[in-house]
C-alpha cells in the first residue's frame, strides 16, 4: 500500500493544513497542560507525558493514514468483539476512580477501551452500511442499534456518561447521513416519545450519585460552591475571569491555585480561556472549525459509500466531543466527562482521537490515489 | 476493490446533506461563541472578582497594645509573641471533622470550638478559636496542616504582665471583646477575637492603648494553604501610658497588707498623682487575660475574699473616727463650736433611752477641740454632730468630697454613703431617726467611703483646702509619632473655710501621731499627721478583740499626710478586720511614708526630664 502513497504529487496543500491544524490545537493542549502542571514537582509531569502521548498519537495517526481503509474497515468486526470484551473486562479488572471504573491498568500507565471503542463503532457502522444496500428500517435502523447496544449497556455500566453519548451521538450522525425514509424515522421518534418516561425513569435509577448530582449541579450551579456545583462554578469563574485578552501564560489564579479541578484533562479548555481571554477562545474556536470544515470537505469529496461514512462518523464525532466539551466548561451542559479533542490530557484519548484524524485523511488520500 | 460497496446514488444524497452539518456546527460554534462572549466580556468583572475571592484570604494583624510604665519607666505591661490559632470559614469544608480534628490535637472543648466557628461575623475574617498556643501544639497543628485546610497559626502579641499580682487591680487585664461589647458603639470597630481591656487601666484607657488592626491580604490555593502576602495595611501599635505610680512604693504598700485584706493609697497632695494603689488581695492579670474556662471563671468569682474588687475604689466602709476630720472642720465653720469650745466626756452620751459609748470607758474629762482629735474623743462629736444636725454634716461632707466619685481614671468606681434625711427618705423609705445622727457624727450608721475618697480627703487638709482629681496616667506617648503628651493635673474643687481653720486641724493632726491615738505611726524620719479610725462592722460586740470571730473584728483606719511642714504625700490605709486603727494601721502608713521619703521622687514633673513643671499645681495655688 505504502508505494501508492507516495506517488508523484506527494503531500499536498490540504494535508499540510490539515497537519498543521492538529499540532497547533496539540501545541495548544500541551501550553495549557504545562501551565497547570509545571510546578507539579514530579520527575514525569503531565506535559512531559502528554508529549509521548503525542509521538504515540503520531505513530497511530500514520499508521491509519496509510494504510487502505477498506482493510481496516474489513477488521471492524473483530476489533468490536475485541473491544467488547475488553470493556467487559474492564468492569471485573478495571481500575476505578472517582466512582467509575474505566481503566485497564497496564504497567505504569492505564489503558481506557471506551475511547477506542468510539473509533471501532464508527469503523463498524461503516462497514455495515456500505456492505450492501441496507432497506427499510429493521436495516437502517434496528440492526445497527443492535450493533451499538452491548456497547454502549458496558459503557454506562462503567459508568462513562461521557463516552456513552458519544456512542449515540456516533450512532445518530450516521443515520442520519445514511438517510431514512420518512415512514421509519416517524416510527423512531413516536417510540422515543412513548419510552421517554419509562427511559428517564430508568436512567435516573441508573445513575451513579455523582451523575445525579452533576446534573443537579447544572441545574443550579450556584447553589452550594464547596459541594456539586463545585466543578462548574469555578470553571465559569476561570472562563469569565478571563475577559477580553485574559490573565496571561501561568497568571491563572483559578488554575494556578487549584480552584479549578482537572484543570489538564476535562477542563482544560477552562485554563486556556483564563490564561488567554476571549481572544484567545475565538482564535481556537476558529482552529476547531477550521479543522472540521476541512474533515466535512473529505466527506464531501470521499470516493465511496465506506470513506463517506467513516470520514462522517468521525468528523461528527470529534465535532461533538469539542462542542460538549466546550459547553459544560462554559456551563451550557451537565458536565458528563467528555475531554476536548487534541487538548485534554489522556493517552487513550489522545492516540485514538489522532488514529481517527489519521483515517480521515486517508480518506482524502484514496481518492486522489484512484486518478 | 472498494466497489462491492459503492453505491452511488447513497453517496450523493450523502453528501448533499452534509449541508446539514455544516449549518449545524456554524450554528453551534456561534452559540458556544455567545455563550463565552457572555461569560468573559459581560460578566468579565463579575467573574474576575470571584477568582479574586476565591484566593485572598484577608488576615487580620492584630494591634500591639500599648505599653505601659510606671512614673520612672519601669514596665507594668507589655506584649511578648505567642501563637495564635485561626480558622478561615471559606476554607473549611467539613466543620464537624474540623472540630473533631482540633479537638484530638488540642484536648480543646468541641462545644467552646463550635461555639467560636458559629459566632455571628463575616464569614471572609477567619475566626480566633485559641490563643496563647504553647511551641509544641503550634508545631503540631503546622505538621498536620495537609489534613487541615482553613486552619493558620499566626504569631501575634500576648499582653504580660512581668510583675504579676503587683499593682493587678490598677493595671487590670485585657481579654476577648465580648458579643454585649461588640454591640456597642466604642468597640464598633472591632471583630471577634479582638483583645480589648476588660478591668482597671487596661479598660479605662482602652481607646489609647488599643491601637488598630491591620488587615493582610493572603494569596491561598484551593486547600487554604498560604501562598504569598499580597496587600498590608500595617496594624497601628496603641499609646504608651506612663502612669504616676512608683512601683516600688505599689510593692511596699501591698506588702504591708500582706495576706490580710485592705487597701492602702498614697496620692500627691499637690497634684492628685496616684503614688500607689494598693488592693488586697489580689490576682494574677497574666492568668485572666487568657481565656478561663468557665469553671475556672466560677472560682475566682466565687472567692469569698473577692480578689477581683479593687477595695481602694470600690470597697466601701463606715470611716470611723477618720470621719472626725471632716466634722471638726464642719464643726468650726459652721460657728457650731470654736477652737476653745469643751465638752466634758465621762466615757458615754446619753440620749433618750440610750447611752452612746465612748471608745474610752472612763471618758477624756474636758476636751476641746485639739483634744478631741488628738485623743479621738466620740463625746465630742457626738455633741457636736447633735447640735450641728445630719444636715450640716452632710453638706460638709459633700465638700470633702464624699458620696461622690473622686474621678479616679478606673471603671465602676464607688462613691459610698453621706446619709441625710432626704437620704434614708429614698433609699429605705423611713423617716430619720435622731439617734442616727450621733452614730454618723463620729462615722458610723450609714456612712459609708472607699479608701480612695478617704486618701483624697486628707489630701485636701495637707493641700490647704485644694482637691485635686486623682491623676493616674501622667503622660501618654502616641506610638506613631513618638510625641510624649503630658496630661493635665485637674484641681477639682477649693473648700470654702476660714483660713484659720485648716491650719488648726493639720496641727491637730500632728498632735495624734506626736502625743494622740497613733504614736505608732510616729517616723524618725518625718513629721507625719494623721487620724485613726476603727469602724465598727456590727453593734453586738462582746469579750476581748481576740476572742471575735475574724470576720467581725472591726476595720482598721489611718489616714495621714507627711511633712507635716509642707505635704507631698497624703495616704490612707484600710485593714478589713484588722482591729483598732491605731495599732493596725498606723504603722503601715508610717512604713509607706518612710519609704517614700527614701525614694526621694522628684516633684511633680515630665517623664523624660527631670524638669519641675508644676503647671497645674501652680495655677491651684493662684486660686487659693
Amino acid at each position: 500500500m505504502i508505494d501508492r502513497v507516495i506517488n508523484s504529487r506527494g503531500f499536498d496543500n490540504f494535508d499540510f493544513r490539515f497537519i498543521g491544524l492538529i499540532f497547533v490545537i496539540l501545541g495548544v493542549g500541551v501550553l495549557s497542560i504545562y501551565s497547570v502542571t509545571h510546578d507539579q514537582g514530579v520527575t514525569f509531569p503531565f506535559y512531559a507525558k502528554q508529549i509521548v502521548w503525542i509521538v504515540l498519537g503520531g505513530v497511530a495517526f500514520l499508521v491509519m493514514w496509510l494504510s487502505d481503509y477498506h482493510r481496516i474497515a474489513r477488521l471492524a468486526y473483530p476489533a468490536y468483539a475485541i473491544i467488547l470484551v475488553l470493556l467487559a473486562v474492564v468492569l471485573f479488572e478495571g481500575k476505578s476512580s472517582r466512582g467509575a471504573q474505566r481503566w485497564i491498568p497496564m504497567g505504569p500507565f492505564a489503558f481506557q477501551p471506551s475511547e477506542f471503542a468510539k473509533l471501532v463503532l464508527i469503523l463498524t457502522l461503516a462497514h455495515y452500511y456500505s456492505k450492501s444496500p441496507r432497506v427499510g428500517w429493521l436495516q437502517r435502523v434496528v440492526l445497527p442499534g443492535l450493533l451499538v447496544l452491548p456497547g454502549l449497556l458496558l459503557i454506562l455500566k462503567q459508568p462513562d456518561l461521557g463516552s456513552g453519548l458519544s456512542f449515540l451521538a456516533v450512532y445518530a450522525a450516521m443515520l442520519l447521513m445514511v438517510g431514512m425514509r420518512s415512514k421509519a424515522l416517524g416510527v423512531i421518534l413516536l417510540f422515543s416519545l412513548m419510552l421517554f418516561p419509562f427511559a428517564w425513569e430508568m436512567m435516573w435509577g441508573s445513575l451513579h450519585d455523582y451523575q445525579r448530582q452533576r446534573i443537579m449541579a447544572f441545574v443550579d450551579p450556584a447553589y452550594d460552591p464547596g459541594g456539586k456545583g463545585y466543578h462548574a462554578l469555578q470553571s465559569r469563574i476561570a472562563i469569565g475571569a478571563g475577559e477580553l485578552t485574559g490573565k496571561g501564560l501561568y497568571g491563572g489564579t483559578q488554575s494556578q491555585l487549584k480552584f479549578l479541578p482537572e484543570g489538564h484533562t476535562d477542563f482544560v479548555f477552562s485554563v486556556f480561556a483564563e490564561e488567554w481571554g476571549f481572544l484567545g477562545v475565538l482564535a481556537l474556536l476558529i482552529l476547531f472549525v477550521a479543522l472540521i470544515w476541512l474533515s466535512l470537505e473529505i466527506v464531501a469529496r470521499a470516493k465511496d459509500q465506506l470513506g463517506a461514512l467513516l470520514a462522517v462518523g468521525i468528523t461528527c464525532m470529534l465535532c461533538f466531543c469539542v462542542v460538549v466539551n466546550i459547553g459544560m466548561t462554559a456551563g451550557m451542559f451537565p458536565i458528563v466527562g467528555i475531554p476536548l479533542p487534541l487538548m485534554s490530557y489522556g493517552g487513550s484519548a489522545t492516540i485514538m482521537t489522532m488514529a481517527s484524524l489519521g483515517l480521515l485523511l486517508n480518506v482524502k488520500r484514496r481518492r486522489l490515489s484512484f486518478f | 476493490m472498494a466497489t462491492a460497496g459503492l453505491h452511488d446514488s447513497e453517496l450523493g444524497e450523502l453528501q448533499r446533506r452534509l449541508i446539514i452539518l455544516r449549518v449545524g456546527l456554524l450554528l453551534v460554534v456561534a452559540l458556544l461563541g455567545l455563550r463565552l462572549w457572555h461569560l468573559q466580556i459581560r460578566e468579565g468583572p463579575y467573574y474576575r472578582d470571584l477568582s479574586e475571592n476565591n484566593r485572598t484570604r484577608s488576615v487580620i494583624m492584630e494591634p500591639a497594645r500599648g505599653l505601659i510604665y510606671d512614673r520612672s519607666g519601669v514596665l507594668l505591661a507589655n506584649n511578648v509573641p505567642s501563637f495564635t490559632l485561626y480558622v478561615s470559614l471559606e476554607d473549611v469544608k467539613d466543620r464537624d471533622l474540623l472540630i473533631d480534628q482540633l479537638t484530638n490535637l488540642l484536648g480543646l472543648d468541641p462545644a467552646l470550638v463550635r461555639k467560636k466557628l458559629t459566632a455571628r461575623g463575616s464569614k471572609q475574617l477567619p475566626r480566633k478559636v485559641k490563643d496563647r498556643l504553647t511551641l509544641r501544639e503550634a508545631t503540631l497543628i503546622e505538621s498536620h496542616r495537609l489534613d487541615l485546610p482553613g486552619v493558620m497559626v499566626q504569631v501575634e502579641s500576648q499582653r504580660n504582665y512581668p510583675g504579676g499580682v503587683t499593682a493587678s487591680h490598677l493595671l487590670g487585664y485585657v481579654g476577648e471583646v465580648s458579643p454585649e461589647q461588640l454591640e456597642k458603639p466604642e468597640f464598633a470597630d472591632l471583630h471577634q477575637g479582638s483583645i480589648v481591656g476588660q478591668y482597671g487601666v487596661e479598660k479605662f484607657f482602652d481607646r489609647l492603648v488599643r491601637g488598630q488592626a491591620g488587615q493582610k491580604s493572603i494569596e491561598v490555593d484551593a486547600l487554604g494553604h498560604e501562598k504569598r502576602t499580597v496587600v498590608v495595611e500595617q496594624p497601628h501599635a496603641g499609646d504608651n501610658l506612663y502612669l504616676t505610680i512608683d512601683v516600688r512604693l505599689q510593692k511596699v504598700a501591698e506588702n504591708l497588707l500582706g495576706e490580710e485584706s485592705g487597701a492602702i493609697v498614697a496620692l500627691d497632695p499637690r497634684t492628685g498623682d496616684v503614688l500607689a494603689l494598693a488592693s488586697r488581695p489580689g490576682f494574677d492579670p497574666n492568668i485572666l487575660s487568657r481565656e478561663l474556662t468557665p469553671k475556672q471563671w466560677a472560682e475566682i468569682v466565687q472567692n469569698e475574699r473577692r480578689p477581683l474588687t479593687n477595695r481602694a475604689s470600690q470597697g466601701q466602709y463606715p470611716p470611723g473616727s477618720v470621719f472626725k476630720v471632716m466634722m471638726a472642720a464642719a464643726a468650726l465653720e459652721s460657728n457650731t463650736v470654736t477652737p476653745s469650745t469643751t465638752i466634758h466626756c465621762n466615757g458615754g452620751y446619753q440620749f433618750g433611752r440610750r447611752l452612746y459609748h465612748d471608745w474610752k470607758a472612763g471618758g477624756h474629762g474636758s476636751v476641746d477641740l485639739r483634744r478631741a482629735l488628738v485623743q479621738s474623743c466620740d463625746v465630742y462629736f457626738y455633741t457636736v454632730g447633735q447640735r450641728m444636725g445630719i444636715e450640716t454634716m452632710a453638706s460638709f461632707a459633700h465638700m470633702f468630697g464624699l458620696g461622690e466619685e473622686t474621678g479616679i481614671e478606673l471603671p465602676s468606681e464607688r462613691v459610698g454613703i453621706v446619709p441625710s434625711a432626704a437620704w434614708k427618705q429614698k433609699a429605705k423609705n423611713e423617716p430619720w431617726l435622731p439617734g442616727e445622727t450621733i452614730s454618723a457624727s463620729i462615722g458610723q450608721g450609714y456612712v459609708n467611703v472607699t479608701p480612695l475618697q478617704m486618701a483624697s480627703l486628707i489630701g485636701t487638709v495637707a493641700n490647704d483646702g485644694v482637691t485635686f482629681r486623682p491623676r493616674l496616667v501622667q503622660a501618654v506617648m502616641d506610638r506613631a509619632t513618638g510625641e510624649l503628651q503630658q496630661r493635665p493635673t485637674v484641681p477639682k474643687r477649693t473648700l470654702k473655710l476660714r483660713p484659720e481653720i485648716l491650719p488648726l486641724i493639720k496641727e491637730a493632726l500632728a498632735g495624734v501621731v506626736k502625743e494622740g491615738t497613733a504614736t505608732r505611726a510616729k517616723s524618725a524620719l518625718v513629721t507625719i499627721a494623721g487620724k485613726t479610725g476603727t469602724a465598727q462592722t456590727t453593734a453586738l460586740r462582746t469579750g476581748p478583740e481576740k476572742d471575735i470571730p475574724k470576720k467581725f473584728r472591726d476595720h482598721a483606719w489611718f489616714v495621714a499626710f507627711a511633712p507635716v511642714e509642707a505635704p507631698t504625700i497624703a495616704v490612707a490605709v484600710l485593714g478589713e478586720h484588722m482591729g483598732h486603727g491605731g495599732s493596725a494601721s498606723a504603722p503601715l502608713a508610717k512604713e509607706l511614708i518612710e519609704t517614700y521619703v527614701k525614694l526621694n521622687l522628684p516633684a511633680p514633673a515630665g517623664v523624660t526630664d527631670g524638669a519641675v513643671v508644676r503647671d497645674g499645681d501652680a495655677g491651684a495655688q493662684g486660686a487659693r
